[in-house]
């Protein structure tokens, strides 16, 4: 039993996080957030990289790697606040054309009757006829609201698991610097208990959804990815609002990125697979 | 990422399961929790059957998987805890292990592991709780021997012990962490007394002890003299990964009871409670990998977020876990005969003992995260 990153697991996660810094860095984050729309070139660009078509196999000209790998990107893209239905294009790899090489960009209805990124997909799978957008909460997920919704894959509810870690980790790691840097009353504000239990607290949540979400890429189990879901939902969540309190007025402004994270985190977690399907399922479990 | 067992591991596993069939159904039945001399007995003969079957050792020198399987499959099968063997086998013994002297492990060790001796943890005093460091129990030198007076409190066992790893003040004079010193200390010596205290689920768990003028030989000193805090810490280390094993397997065995009690009285179909029961199987099935994690990390050597996380999460779920139990009991859980209730009032040491939770946190903020100490 050896649960930690392989070498090549780490490598991965290292190469996925720095091809995200190059080409969606904050200045990137500020400049989508002012002209909304999806960025072609970084589209292309992650289909170079491998990161759609990574679970798909060489034969197909894929990268042939598995799911803890796929967590591993999908965690990085999280944690970058990467724009874009980065999941729906992933899962059509293989089975749309372009897809897997980052030419076509993929929408779908989702399991709660909602579709990210309706208007700048190329292909659109599920029924997505009569879809009105919505004035979508996060200013990077355009959002449209249709009748039906479609059955979700255990493999999409583990992915958006995967993006809440990513801000999970992310927003406990603003936090503390800020707390680190920001004096009040003559010294780091991060020195007073009140806001060092803040921080304890995400980190916490971060790493119990980590184990689970990390066991579940393992096992593929539906059970536990339910169980990797529910924490990772609630360390995303909780997290991105622990860590706008921790900022004070700055976390409330729009130039901080705080409430992007918790945006964000609120569309992953309203996606099919959310709270209440991952309740009962667990419910169902321990009788079964 | 791999959660699978070695050929040697899946093999101990099945050898363990098989002997745990065979002698479990042996046992004599279990004391009352008031009783405490029966409990003794019951835990220091389950300590040596485990002993005569060569497992005795599991706590000290297996690996940690090993340890990890041995906990989980202990309690899977139902097998007593190590109850009063508890301080011996988890803190005294693998402390005397690694600094102990060549004598001092021939004299204390093997009692432990035969399940002859028990001992306590004489640390916490009335004054010197989550402030550890500030214990005043003050031991004064006198030939060959410490001379020890003051008190101690909620030592746990304290009433069945045979030895208390006893901290001591030797240096008043030194920095607070630099005058401590650790020693063994025979229950039985002249000037202690042990008055038993009743916690708040009405059985005598510990005890305060008070020591006055009580003398202890210089040779049943572990580590250098005021080199005691550094001892300590040794000990407590002992603590990491594998502690709660068994019990987070307990918590889940428990979890899948509650569903079955509230499938039975009607409760399962209260949408609400039924979905309090599935995110407390998250909970739990997250704090069984996350354990996997922490031991898989101790079994490479490298550090990781470790023991205080999980304890933290976990006393905090357990204790959801037994008010979810009295939701599912309604009016009954008023009864403290009704099952889990006892079990419900003991959850509320769980944010407590061995460091509560508020200790835990400044410890993950100061030592993880790296934020600065406060004043
Ligand atoms: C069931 C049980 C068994 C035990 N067994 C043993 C044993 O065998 N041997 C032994 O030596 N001890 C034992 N203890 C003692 C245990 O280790 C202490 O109770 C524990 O460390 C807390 O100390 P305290 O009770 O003095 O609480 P205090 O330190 O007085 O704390 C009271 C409250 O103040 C808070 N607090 C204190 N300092 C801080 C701080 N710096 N920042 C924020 N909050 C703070 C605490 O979190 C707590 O909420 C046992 C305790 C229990 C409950």
């Amino acid at each position: 039993m050896k649960f930690q990153l392989t070498e090549d697991q780490r490598a991965l996660r290292d190469g996925v996080r720095q091809l995200l810094t190059r080409r969606f860095d904050a200045e990137a984050l500020r400049a989508a957030v002012d002209a909304p729309g999806l960025d072609r070139g970084l589209w292309r660009a992650l289909g170079e990289a491998g990161f759609f078509a990574l679970r798909l196999p060489e034969a197909d000209g894929g990268v042939g790697l598995g799911l803890p790998e796929a967590v591993l990107a999908f965690e990085e893209a999280g944690r970058a606040l990467l724009p874009g239905p980065l999941i729906a294009t992933h899962l059509a790899a293989g089975e749309v054309a372009g897809a897997a090489e980052g030419e076509t960009v993929v929408a779908a209805v989702d399991g709660s009757g909602l579709v990210e990124w309706l208007a700048e997909a190329d292909v659109v799978r599920g029924d997505a006829a009569g879809a009105v957008p919505l004035r979508s909460v996060d200013p990077l997920t355009p959002l449209h609201r249709v009748g039906g919704g479609a059955a979700v894959e255990p493999v999409a509810v583990l992915l958006t698991a995967a993006e809440q870690l990513g801000t999970a980790g992310r927003v406990c790691e603003l936090a503390v610097q800020h707390a680190r840097t920001r004096e009040q009353f003559g010294q780091p504000i991060g020195a007073f208990q009140a806001v060092k239990h803040l921080c304890a607290g995400m980190l916490v949540r971060t790493e119990v959804a980590r184990a689970a979400v990390y066991a579940a890429a393992v096992t593929a189990d539906r059970t536990d990815i339910a169980a990797a879901r529910l924490l990772a939902d609630e360390a995303a969540v909780l997290g991105a609002r622990d860590c706008l309190q921790v900022h004070g007025g700055m976390g409330f402004t729009w130039e901080s990125e705080v409430h992007l994270h918790l945006k964000r985190a609120w569309v992953r977690a309203r996606r099919g697979g959310a709270s209440t399907e991952s309740e009962e399922l667990l419910a169902a479990d321990l009788v079964a | 990422m791999d959660l699978t067992y070695t050929p040697e591991e899946d093999e101990f596993r099945a050898r363990l399961r098989e002997w745990l069939g065979k002698v479990l159904p042996t046992l004599p039945p279990k004391p009352s929790p008031d009783d405490w001399p029966a409990r003794r007995a019951y835990d220091l003969g389950w300590q040596r059957m485990l002993y005569d079957a060569g497992y005795a050792h599991v706590h000290w020198d297996a690996s940690p998987t090993v340890r990890l399987i041995f906990l989980e499959e202990t309690e899977k099968a139902g097998a007593p805890y190590v109850g009063a063997g508890f301080v011996g086998l988890l803190h005294a013994g693998p402390t005397i292990a690694a600094e102990g002297s060549e004598e001092q492990r021939a004299r204390w060790l093997p009692p432990i592991l035969r399940g002859e001796e028990v001992w306590c943890q004489g640390f916490s005093e009335p004054d010197a709780g989550s402030d550890l460091a500030a214990l005043r129990t003050r031991a004064r030198r006198d030939g060959d021997d410490y001379v020890v007076s003051g008190s101690k409190i909620w030592t746990s066992h304290a009433e069945v012990a045979d030895w208390c790893e006893l901290l001591v003040r030797t240096n008043p004079a030194a920095p607070k962490h630099r005058g401590i010193t650790w020693l063994a200390m025979p229950m039985d010596a002249p000037g202690i007394t042990v008055r038993p205290l009743r916690t708040l689920a009405g059985s005598a768990e510990f005890a305060e002890v008070f020591l006055d003028e009580v003398r202890i030989p210089v040779a049943n000193r572990v580590g250098d003299e005021d080199d005691g805090w550094r001892v300590t810490m040794v000990t407590l280390s002992f603590e990491r990964g594998t502690a709660f094993v068994g019990e987070v397997v307990a918590c889940r065995r428990v979890l899948r009871e509650l569903a079955g009690e509230a499938r039975k009285n009607g409760r399962w179909d209260d949408p609400v409670l039924r979905r309090r029961l599935g995110r407390l199987n998250a909970q739990f099935r997250a704090l069984w990998r996350l354990t996997q994690w922490n031991v898989s990390e101790a079994e490479s050597g490298v550090p990781g977020v470790g023991s205080s996380v999980f304890k933290l999460r976990y006393s905090q779920a357990r204790q959801e876990l037994y008010d979810t139990a009295a939701d599912v009991l309604g009016a009954d859980c008023l009864d403290l005969d009704r099952p889990w209730m006892l079990d419900r009032l003991s959850s509320l040491s769980y944010t407590i003992a061995a460091g509560t939770s508020q200790i835990q946190q400044n410890i993950v903020a100061e030592r993880i995260l790296g934020l600065p100490k406060g004043r």
